[in-house]
């Protein structure tokens, strides 16, 4: 079933009787080409991709619970390509460039709203330090643009712009990055999925593979055995879980990272902005919430649940940079698990298990990448060779020293 | 979370920095044979338990000791806090 106007206008002359599920509740196979663990946003987008881009049949995507009841319903909704190494910018500004043909390719509202996102400066080197950043990102094909003072006066005239301690020195924005609604980025991969023919089966936990001389048959599930010729992982937070049932470690940390949401306000805020000095960034919801995060708590944690110092760390910045919001009431505040990699990118590759890819390590990065992460792991699946704009995620760059470190803080997965 | 520090009594985990993982306390030999493989793993592979976990906090914001904290990772429960100098010097480290 196609969405458009004229199918919403006729369903509300009828008295919406006619909308059926968007997706279907299937029995699982005993056997699949492909079996992707993990129904979020990158495991759906995988199946979407294989199904569609890559012409594969019989795809299952496994989830434990509902589909989208992890990290891709709990970020805080920004997309964005303003990354400096090589590594990583070609890999993102696919990612954004997916995202601007995202609706028309799924049939599906995501409510993608290029708001623009902007980096607050405070200081001559982070000056210098950003306007590299810009000169990366434009050589690769993205946009960035420096702002000075006058400009983001115009634009955020609400910022605290001579604070004493953090004044603002400038500003690098990106006008395509913005916000997307995030929820709908998962239901629209779904659905676009199941109407290719893939089978989304929920309440359905993967409790073990099946491993015979180096090579993977299928997974043991909650609802029986399931065979595959290829088993993909995509389960960001839970990916230290999953492969240790394959016997593997892996070069992540699982770590809390808190988001935050104020009560409902009139439209204050344009874009999207983040603090310099410390770790803040906020954007406004199409509800007039405003929806904020900063740092990780910083302990391994596999509870979807953070603590005190955090909060009162992130609303600090809040106040240092936009002391208004301290008008403004919480809402709710929550905790996603992030897979915190040890160079702060992801990992996309083939496991020494023939048959079993894995597809993880987001850190807090994680959404703004679903469009591309599922484009180039659905390359990977179907053609067992890297996508071009993925083949520095591989595992054994940390053996080989080919680190991707936007941050340079080295093997300690709470500080990228 | 308040971490119960051997010496000072309960104090607020806010006070530490968190390192990590307490095998780090087992420094590989670099003079084995298999020196560059123990060193990778060491350095960057984890065993990112769901459950309980033997972890490194710094008390920086205090007497800048270090303890071998045992931590569950689903429910942040606090089971056991020793100073770090002891496990190490139980597992043969003198230094």
């Amino acid at each position: 079933m196609r969405y458009s106007g004229f199918k919403v206008i006729k369903e509300a002359l009828t008295g919406h009787k006619g909308w059926k599920p968007a997706w279907r509740d299937p029995e699982p196979q005993s056997h699949y080409d492909i079996v992707i663990i993990g129904g979020g946003g990158h495991g759906l987008a995988t199946a979407h991709y294989l199904a569609k881009i890559y012409g594969e049949k019989k795809i299952a995507v496994l989830e434990k619970g509902w589909i989208g009841g992890g990290n891709v319903g709990r970020n805080t909704t920004i997309v964005r390509s303003n990354y400096l190494l090589d590594g990583n910018e070609p890999f993102y500004e696919m990612s954004l460039k997916l995202w601007e043909g995202l609706e028309q390719d799924l049939n599906y509202n995501a409510m993608i709203s290029q708001r623009g996102i902007m980096n607050l400066i405070h200081s001559d080197a982070q000056r210098d330090a950003f306007v590299r950043r810009g000169n990366a990102m434009m050589l690769n094909g993205a946009d960035a643009e420096y702002l000075d003072l006058d400009q983001i006066k115009k634009e955020y005239p609400f910022l605290n712009f001579d604070d004493a301690r953090f004044p603002i020195k400038g500003g690098l924005a990106q006008r395509r990055g913005g916000t997307v609604r995030h929820d709908a980025v998962a239901w629209g991969y779904a659905r676009s999925a199941d109407s290719h023919g893939v089978d989304i089966i929920q309440n359905c936990e993967v409790t073990g593979f099946r491993i015979e001389n180096g090579k993977c048959l299928g997974v043991e599930t909650s609802r029986g055995y399931i065979g595959a010729s290829k088993v993909g992982c995509a389960v960001a937070g839970s990916s230290g879980r999953l492969m240790a049932k394959a016997n593997m470690r892996l070069p992540i940390e699982s770590h809390v990272l808190q988001a935050f949401v104020s009560e409902g306000l009139k439209p204050v805020l344009p874009g999207v902005i983040t603090f310099g000095a410390g770790h803040f960034y906020v954007s406004q919801s199409d509800k007039g919430g405003l929806v904020f995060g900063g740092d990780l708590d910083g302990y391994n944690s596999y509870a979807q649940r953070g603590n005190l110092p955090v909060v009162e760390d992130v609303c600090e910045g809040g106040m240092a940079i936009m002391p208004m919001i301290g008008r403004a009431r919480l809402l709710r505040m929550w905790g996603g698990i992030m897979d915190m990699s040890m160079d702060g990118s992801p990992i996309i590759d083939r496991t020494h298990i023939d048959g079993l890819y894995f597809n993880g390590g987001w850190c807090y990065g994680g959404f703004k990448a679903t469009p591309a992460s599922g484009m180039v792991f659905a390359h990977l699946l179907a053609k067992d060779e890297p996508h071009e704009t993925a083949t520095a995620y591989r595992f054994d760059r940390f053996k080989t020293g080919h680190m991707i470190d936007e941050k340079g803080m080295g093997n300690q997965p709470n500080l990228h | 979370m308040i971490i119960n520090h051997p010496l000072l009594g309960p104090r607020d985990s806010a006070e530490f920095v968190y390192l990590g993982d307490a095998s780090l306390i087992e420094r590989p030999d670099p003079a084995a044979e298999t020196a560059l493989a123990d060193f990778v793993d060491y350095a960057y592979m984890r065993e990112n338990p769901a459950g309980s976990l033997r972890e490194l906090w710094f008390h920086e914001a205090g007497d800048r000791s270090w303890l071998v904290v045992t931590r569950n990772t689903m429910t942040h429960d606090i089971s056991d806090v020793q100073m770090a100098r002891d496990v190490a010097r139980k597992i043969g480290r003198s230094k």
